[in-house]
């Protein structure tokens, strides 16, 4: 491989990107979009609490006070007591639908004196199926408050106790930090493979590759030259998803060396292989369903949006094909857990896939077809 | 004179389709040589095999004294090739392709030494997507000559542009000639090869069917020269029976074939003694198109079995 031969590709290919517009957006501006969208979105997960709209009947009893203020003390939940008179128990559901709340508890009349007496007594809690998370807190959260005050009402002590929850990893984890490695993840996963499926057909199809035959330029050049473009691409934006994550929503990331060879090693993979699914496809049709095939499970299934962890067994078990869920996983525990070893499996793992795909993008990409 | 390219017996086949059918030619160094033929004719698959493009079934060819498949790295630092409908990187400006060029080709030609020689010297700063049909194919055949090649592959470079600009290409061509460069020329325009063509071969159904210079196919090929008048029909029995000449009517026209030069005389002799009404009178001679028509009209029709070499 001549180093000059790269050279001289790389700084056309630089430049044609350059003064895409396009291109541009989408390296440049559109981290930034997808880091604020997803961070917007994500970013009251595990943070705030769920509002419990509490319809009060036993008339602000001791007990229920007790209850409420047990209730918020947990800090998932943070109680609004209902005061609108017209809201009663037969009407509740429906005024909690009409307020776009999700959950709500009904403290019957007599609380207060049933517990006083050892009878049962009923709370009545609604939940929204649509919005599993805050129906999910809300339920476990009155359960638990609710057996706490049996267990006082019986004159129990609490032998087992659960303190406030600690976040996996070595700091206090929030969801935005995910999200930076797996939109890194992402970002190194689509540029490429779409690019390159498009460049790889259309470039045949043009006569580009005809024209690059008839030069000394080798295809190993050629092919070296992308992945050296896409590495300095990555590495912009990486950096620029990194700074919005952290500077917009105060991400906890571990910036360190060790991310680097994930940013080199990720786009030396996905070029390769964008490259060799655009070689065997016939036309720019195929060739783009073929990248779209490929692209599309790794985009959703490697842990870029959501933990792999949350799937199904069998998804999970999919996930682990994929070389994209190498890049992300290594690049979590690089940046959240500090995991080298673990790392440093998912590095060789990524590193050996890119070696084969990047042989096999060689062997099958032809300048021009016989 | 040497020979920059030998073809003999190529044979090139796609399953059972011969689509080149056992040529043969030489084309001298330093001579503009034109490749002609109809659509399907075999070439564009004779030049790629020149080129090193494509892999040859059965028979020789030597490129400059090379093996254009084996040799095809070394081959393409010797050679130029533009394509029929050049394309290239959308935003890369006419300077930047040469220079990139030149660093594959380690040459030292200065862009705009290069972009003056095709007249496309005001555009060296104009990206690829602003150029125009005839821009970028001149841009195409700068690129081709980045290294000083010594063979020229031009496959019809002419297609589509202007008058002017295919004027231009001409005069580029010209200049390659003058400079004792060898170029393969590939075109459907057969006024083009007869104008610049030192030699012409002409390929139809994989088979070459007359080869030489165009003033010599045309002579073997061609009709003779013909006086043509334009008079009653009548006028050609009469004509012919006085004469004894090849005579015909056709669009209201009466053409009379020379056998030599008093000839002509004694066409004008006996038309005015015919007493019949005629005007506008000419001589014609075949064209390279003509012949070429004729001869693809011939194959077609089964009447020429083989190459006619000349």
């Amino acid at each position: 491989m001549n180093p000059r031969h790269i050279g001289a590709d790389l700084k056309v290919t630089a430049r044609g990107y350059l003064r895409n517009p396009v291109a541009l957006f989408f390296s440049l501006i559109f981290p930034i979009i997808l880091i604020s969208l997803f961070g917007l979105i994500f970013s009251s997960v595990g943070s705030t609490s769920t509002t419990l709209e509490v319809l009060n009947e036993d008339h602000n009893s001791p007990l229920s006070q007790q209850f409420l203020a047990e209730l918020n003390n947990t800090t998932l939940v943070k109680v609004a007591v209902v005061t609108d008179p017209s809201v009663t128990p037969s009407n509740f559901a429906a005024w909690l639908g009409q307020n776009d709340d999700p959950v709500g508890l009904v403290i019957p009349d007599g609380f207060n004196a049933s517990y006083a007496q050892g009878r049962p007594v009923n709370l009545t809690l609604f939940t929204n199926p649509t919005d599993a998370a805050s129906s999910g807190a809300a339920q476990g959260v009155v359960t638990g408050v609710a057996n706490g005050f049996n267990l006082a009402r019986a004159g129990g002590a609490e032998v087992i106790q659960v303190p406030p929850p600690l976040t996996v990893g070595s700091q206090v984890l929030t969801y935005i930090d995910f999200l930076i490695p797996g939109l890194i993840g992402f970002s190194i996963l689509t540029s490429p493979m779409f690019s390159m499926v498009d460049i790889s057909s259309s470039y045949r199809k043009d006569g580009i590759f005809r024209e690059l035959s008839l030069t000394p330029l080798t295809r190993a050049e050629w092919l070296t030259s992308r992945i050296l473009w896409y590495v300095l691409l990555t590495f912009v934006t990486s950096g620029i998803m990194i700074g919005a994550g952290i500077y917009l929503f105060n991400a906890h990331v571990t910036l360190t060396l060790g991310i680097l060879p994930y940013l080199v090693v990720g786009p030396l993979l996905f070029v390769s292989l964008g490259m060799l699914a655009g070689s065997v496809a016939k036309t720019p049709e195929s060739a783009a369903l073929i990248g779209n095939i490929i692209t599309f499970p790794m985009m959703f299934l490697s842990g870029t949006f959501f933990q792999v962890s949350a799937f199904p067994p069998a998804l999970q078990t999919f996930a682990r094909f994929l070389p994209l869920y190498y890049v992300i996983d290594g690049m979590n525990q690089v940046m959240l857990f500090s995991n080298a070893g673990r790392a440093t499996t998912d590095l060789a793992v990524v590193f050996v896939t890119a070696v084969v795909f990047f042989v096999l993008a060689i062997r099958f990409f032809k300048w021009r077809d016989e | 004179m040497t020979a920059a390219i030998e073809v003999q017996g190529l044979v090139k086949r796609y399953g059972p389709l011969a689509a080149v059918n056992g040529i043969d030619f030489t084309v001298p160094a330093g001579s503009v040589f034109s490749f002609l033929g109809p659509n399907g004719a075999g070439k564009t698959t004779t030049t790629e095999i020149l080129e090193g493009l494509r892999r040859r079934t059965a028979g020789s060819v030597r490129v400059l004294d090379l093996d254009p498949w084996t040799d095809g790295a070394a081959l393409h630092r010797r050679i130029g090739v533009i394509p029929q409908d050049f394309r290239f990187f959308e935003k890369i400006t006419a300077r930047e392709a040469i220079e990139y060029y030149r660093t594959l080709f380690h040459t030292h030609v200065d862009p705009g030494e290069l972009l003056a020689k095709v007249e496309l010297l005001d555009k060296i700063d104009a990206r690829y997507d602003t150029l125009s049909g005839g821009q970028k194919q001149k841009l195409g055949l700068a690129l081709a000559l980045t290294n000083e090649p010594e063979i020229c592959f031009l496959d019809e470079p002419t297609t589509g542009l202007d008058p002017h600009a295919r004027r231009a290409i001409w005069a580029v061509i010209r200049a390659l000639k003058r400079e004792g460069r060898t170029v393969f020329l590939t075109t459907h325009y057969l006024e083009e090869a007869e104008l610049l063509a030192d030699h012409v071969a002409i390929i139809h159904h994989g088979k070459i069917i007359a080869s030489g210079a165009p003033s010599e196919i045309i002579r073997v090929h061609g009709q003779r020269e013909r006086i043509s008048v334009e008079g009653p029909a009548a006028l050609a029995p009469v004509l012919r029976e006085q004469l004894g000449l090849n005579t015909t009517y056709e669009d209201g026209r009466v053409e009379v074939e020379l056998t030599d030069q008093h000839d002509a005389l004694r066409v004008l002799s006996a038309i005015e003694q015919s007493g019949l009404p005629w005007q506008s009178f000419m001589t014609r001679q075949d064209t390279l198109e003509d012949v070429f028509v004729r001869l693809v009209g011939q194959m077609d029709e089964g009447a020429l079995k083989s190459e006619t070499p000349t």
